[in-house]
């Protein structure tokens, strides 16, 4: 188990697949973390393997990649994986807070759902 | 058709002098009374009433990116509630209006055709969109040329046919009406930080100063026999001892006749008539101004009045605005634009109190009433003055001495040493005021149907309750103030739209645009266009606006 | 064809080339390709999931805004400015909420600009001269992969002729795709954006001396090169990015950053963009502006607008349960609104317009399927810096328009309201 801080955002195969939200495509764009080198040895994964992301606000189960990114950071594409743990609270802005949330990260065996069965979890 | 009866009728550019007449319309022109059957037409009894044409509003800035930018960026000026959704839109602002509430406001007050300044070529599209959106009201836009790279080329080829060729060109890609020219090189100066300090500065970059960008649109303007003169705002606006630099640039205006119309329009003035060195010493340089402008006969003005309250600066005087937000401290907005202009918006509060606010205030008066009625409109430059609807106040204060009095107890007694608004003692009348809003604006802009009641004329009329045979409007200015408010009936083209000062129909005017592409040979500019697209971030094969975007055009060609 | 506009992201590039006969376009990007390619759409108008005509779903479309007390119209970053205007209209006519997808993306940047101003350029100004450009919490490699060679980073301009006269810096929590084409890379905490902006303008006014030696995890001499670097430009660009408008401090980072342009303007030029993602995400903001005056969380239950974000904007309205119907329109609320959020919509009667099946759809009572703007549809849309363009219609389509389904909405309410 692990803490990071969690951030979500546009990638070009998110980009290029969101007209097509319902294909294998889309899902795979969206449904994985990416941790720096060092946190996912720390978890003792590898590629493929899966992850749970909880959040005060939710969890959800995610493929875990290794990134260029900073030790303690942890980035998911936009999409609904990543809104199932993002902070909805906007501060009176109208604005989630889509970037910058504490979430805890560990192995799991469950499985990765389709973003059907998100929606119906909802 | 309409039957308009026993109205006591003014309407300057037909030399009507408050004469009891009938008025007739049929298909939204006004005909002879033999092209109607009097008892098919609705008959509007206008006995005691004053008749004159719809009002015209040569400058204001009612559309396109600086107005919407200023509404993004001030929501608070959106809380005015002035109608709520129902048979109507809703309509909402204290100074910047929406869309449907330009419309309606100006329809309310008598006004039918209004003008938008300044549009930066480029966004067109955007402004004829909102142009499109505003009910009520004929519209039109003015593109925007003085700090054009393109038109700089031209200007340091001295090749007039590009230059000509250039102008058709822009103004019908942009669906413009004529040439507007803003701060001529300051705005380019501004890309490096600077501005230009007079009309023999060189402009950064190019072997042109702005007397000769003024002075070759001039020309070309004139070759082509636009509608339209030269819409100049001059350079170093807003600064004091400017007026040297206005009177310099309307004397440029020398040398050049138009047995029409003018052949140089310096706008709101105002802003660009002030004496002394610095704020603590500015003055008024308006009656310099009046004499230079009443000696020549090819050269109007607008005024430019500020109204206390609030205001928004936006003007395409980029370099101007920046100052105005380092004076105040308000929020700025700041739009370079590709290779063809720029911008700026800026909040804005005239205080009454306040000595440089109160001289402004001043000087709009003062020019407004020493220029020869015959060549200054009528305007608030709105935003940048103030809002349009408060024209009734300045048409009363125009006419009433006693009035003016009244106001300048109320205003910093700066005004008294710095300008010599308490020592005039001009009453313009009436019939002087409705040629300012009505047919002087309408003829300055080269628009034959509007702005008067003869025959042929667009049947846009308004009705006031005032009798002009019966009214003291130098005595009786409160009665003016409120007849002008809400006018009794506003006809656009013929039809019905507001009822004393309440909307009663909703109808879209037309967007006039200019057609000179018959005049020149396109050929000897498109190679230079081409050329310079690769500065430009769009295709030159998506520049521009077709005819059939536009909701209701209106071609007027130049041969 | 020549000359084609793509209707994907906030760049709007409009020099494709389009093959009518392989339906292929060039000179696209990876995004704007695929926007181009044929996928799946929404066969036909469905109603509770069965398959009817555009009248149909239409009148029922109709019926559900008239019934509902305060209908939620929220989406319009992809469709034409034409729909989006008879969109206002619809909510203005319904009572209802207007509000667009900029509310979850790029309005904290708005409420900066009701702060503070917008002292920006477009973007071909940007080519021309700018000599130091800097992509703060953006990554246009990622989500506007053309950006730097048109407009910012390897464009070719007036004063600034290639990349090697042009420095690129990039701010960001992590080393992006941008980062690695930049010349100076500053890697920020997440969440210390406004504190490593105030820094800037710490040094920039003459107070270097109270900064500390590390700022959000950026050293503080790193912060004086970048000062120095943006003291030293000629015309300086900031685009920032949803790593500013979606982390902590939200529009009061984007206000300060505003503040720092104001700052630097008085001894060089500089100017500031939101890098805007949706196509027409400026003209889901711009409409509204002049039709009612504001851009975005528009509520008209009084008959006429208000607003205020922090109760009606859709994610507000939606997690207080404050709307009891949606209409959307060009965007897919269920994928991209937090869960909190999307659990009321799933209680609610929702209509959709949409070319594509999405997640929306999988929750939407009534299914209206559209045309695609820029390739099946003309209209206008509005580049991320305010540039209007016409795009094109390129392909013949059985589908209606955005604009005509609304049309006919429109008129069937007018007519249920008597």
């Amino acid at each position: 188990m692990l803490v990071v801080e969690l951030i979500s955002g546009r990638t070009l195969d998110q980009g290029a697949t969101v007209e097509e939200k319902l294909s294998e495509e889309y899902s795979k764009a969206v449904n994985y973390i990416e941790l720096s080198e060092e946190d996912f040895k720390s978890l003792g994964l590898k590629e493929g393997d899966r992850v749970k992301i909880s959040t005060e606000f939710g969890s959800v189960v995610v493929f875990a990649k290794k990134g260029e990114i900073p030790k303690g950071l942890a980035f998911i594409p936009m999409g609904p994986y990543a809104n199932a743990v993002i902070d909805p609270a906007t501060d009176g802005t109208g604005m989630p807070q889509f970037k910058g949330v504490m979430a805890k990260i560990e192995k799991t065996e469950e499985k990765v759902k389709t973003v059907r069965e998100l929606l119906e979890a909802i | 058709m309409l039957w308009i009866r026993n109205g006591i009728v003014i309407d300057p550019k037909n030399k009507i002098k408050a004469e009891k007449m009938d008025i007739f319309v049929k298909n939204g022109k006004i005909v002879p009374e033999g092209e109607v059957r009097r008892e098919e037409c609705r008959v509007i009894d206008a006995s005691g009433k004053l008749v004159v044409a719809g009002g015209v509003d040569m400058h204001a800035h009612i559309a396109g990116s600086k107005i919407n930018t200023g509404r993004t960026m001030r929501p608070e000026e959106m809380r005015v509630v002035r109608n709520v959704a129902g048979k109507f839109r809703a309509a909402v602002g204290r100074v910047l209006l929406t869309a449907p509430a330009i419309g309606y406001e100006y329809a309310k007050m008598g006004y039918t055709t209004s003008f938008e300044a300044a549009q930066p070529p480029i966004g067109a599209l955007h402004t004829h969109e909102e142009l499109d959106a505003i009910p009520m009201i004929d519209k039109a836009a003015l593109p925007v040329f003085g700090n054009w790279h393109l038109v700089f080329k031209c200007i340091e080829e001295k090749n007039l046919e590009k230059l000509k060729a250039l102008i058709a060109w822009a103004i019908e890609r942009s669906k413009g009406f004529g040439v507007k020219v803003v701060n001529p090189g300051g705005v380019e100066a501004w890309m490096y930080g600077g501005n230009v300090k007079s009309l023999d500065d060189q402009v950064p970059g190019f072997n042109v100063t702005p007397r000769e960008i003024i002075t070759m649109l001039i020309k070309a303007n004139e070759e082509l026999g636009l509608p339209h003169s030269v819409h100049l705002h001059c350079n170093n606006l807003g600064v004091p001892g400017n007026f040297q630099t206005t009177i310099e640039s309307i004397k440029l205006a020398k040398g050049f006749s138009n047995s029409k119309r003018q052949v140089l329009h310096v706008t709101h003035v105002q802003f660009n008539a002030y004496a002394g060195s610095s704020w603590r010493d500015a003055a008024s340089g308006a009656a310099e101004i009046a004499k230079v402008v009443n000696s020549m006969d090819n050269v109007t003005i607008d005024m430019g009045q500020p109204i206390f309250g609030h205001a928004t600066a936006m003007t395409g005087d980029a370099p101007f605005q920046f100052t105005l937000h380092k004076l105040t401290g308000a929020r700025w907005s700041n739009k370079d634009t590709e290779v063809e202009t720029g911008a700026g918006i800026v909040p804005l509060v005239y205080l009454p109190n306040n000595p440089v606010h109160a001289l402004q205030w001043a000087i709009g008066l003062e020019l407004g009433l020493l220029v020869d009625s015959n060549k200054v409109a009528l305007t608030t430059d709105y935003p940048n003055g103030g809002p349009f609807t408060e024209y009734p106040y300045v048409m009363a204060m125009l006419m009433s001495r006693k009035m003016r009095e009244g106001e300048l107890s109320k205003v910093n007694a700066y005004v008294q040493k710095a300008t010599g608004l308490a020592s005039i003692d001009v009453e313009k009348t009436l019939y002087e005021i409705i040629n300012m809003t009505r047919s002087l604006p309408a003829r300055i802009l080269g628009l034959q149907n509007k702005g008067h009641l003869g025959i042929g004329a667009d049947a846009d009329i308004a009705i006031y309750n005032l009798n002009p045979l019966e009214t003291d409007t130098s005595k009786d200015f409160e009665k003016v103030y409120k007849a002008f408010k809400s006018a009794e009936y506003t006809i656009k083209s013929g039809e019905i739209i507001s009822r004393n000062g309440e909307i009663v129909k909703e109808v879209f005017g037309r967007t006039f645009w200019v057609d000179a592409r018959k005049k020149v040979d396109m050929e000897a500019v498109m190679n230079d266009i081409r050329d310079y697209f690769q500065y430009y971030s769009v295709q030159l094969g998506n520049y521009g606006v077709e005819e059939r975007w536009i909701k209701k055009p209106e071609r007027l060609e130049v041969v | 064809m020549e000359d084609v506009i793509c209707t994907f992201c906030g760049s709007v590039c409009d020099d494709g080339e389009f093959d009518a006969e392989k339906k292929k376009v060039k000179k696209f990007c990876r995004l704007g390709s695929a926007k181009f390619s044929e996928k799946e759409r929404i066969k036909a108008p469905m109603v509770d999931g069965k398959e009817v005509s555009y009248e149909t779903a239409i009148e029922k479309a109709a019926e559900i805004l008239v019934n509902a007390k305060k209908p939620l119209l929220y989406g319009w970053a992809s469709t034409a400015n034409e729909a989006i205007r008879l969109g206002v209209i619809l909510a203005e006519k319904l009572r209802g909420v207007y509000d667009q997808c900029a509310s979850v993306c790029h309005a904290p940047g708005t409420l900066a600009v009701i702060e503070e101003g917008l002292p920006g350029a477009t973007l071909g100004s940007v080519k021309n001269r700018a000599d130091v450009v800097v992509f703060w919490g953006s990554n246009p490699a990622e989500a506007h992969p053309r950006h730097g060679m048109r407009y910012s980073i390897s464009a070719k301009g007036l004063l600034i002729k290639d990349r090697k006269q042009r420095k690129v810096v990039v701010v960001d929590v992590r080393p992006t795709k941008t980062a690695k084409m930049a010349d100076l890379f500053i890697q920020v905490k997440p969440g210390y954006d406004y504190a490593v902006i105030s820094a800037l303008r710490a040094i920039l006014s003459g107070n270097a001396d109270v900064v500390p030696s590390d700022v959000g995890g950026v050293a503080k001499e790193k912060l004086l090169q970048l000062a120095e670097m943006m003291k030293n430009a000629k015309y300086g660009a900031i685009f920032y990015g949803l790593g500013v408008t979606q982390s902590r401090g939200r529009d009061r980072n984007v206000e300060n950053a505003i503040k720092l342009i104001q700052l630097l303007n008085r001894t060089t030029r500089w100017v500031i963009w939101p890098m805007r993602g949706h196509y027409n995400v400026v003209g889901a903001g711009e409409v509204p502006a002049w039709e009612v005056g504001y851009q975005y969380a528009i509520d008209f239950s009084r008959g006429y607008p208000r607003f205020s974000p922090a109760e009606f904007s859709a994610v507000e309205v939606l997690k207080r349960k404050d709307c009891d119907a949606a209409l959307i329109v060009a965007s897919d609320p269920a994928a991209h609104f937090p869960a909190a959020a999307v659990k009321h919509l799933k209680q609610i009667p929702v209509i959709q317009i949409d070319p594509f099946p999405n997640m929306t759809t999988l929750l939407a009572k009534v299914v209206i399927p559209s045309a695609v703007y820029g390739i099946e549809a003309e209209g206008t849309a509005y580049r991320m810096d305010g540039i209007p363009l016409r795009v094109k219609k390129i392909l013949e389509t059985s589908y209606w328009t955005d604009e005509k389904i609304l049309e006919e909405i429109l008129k069937r309410v007018e007519k249920l309201k008597g």
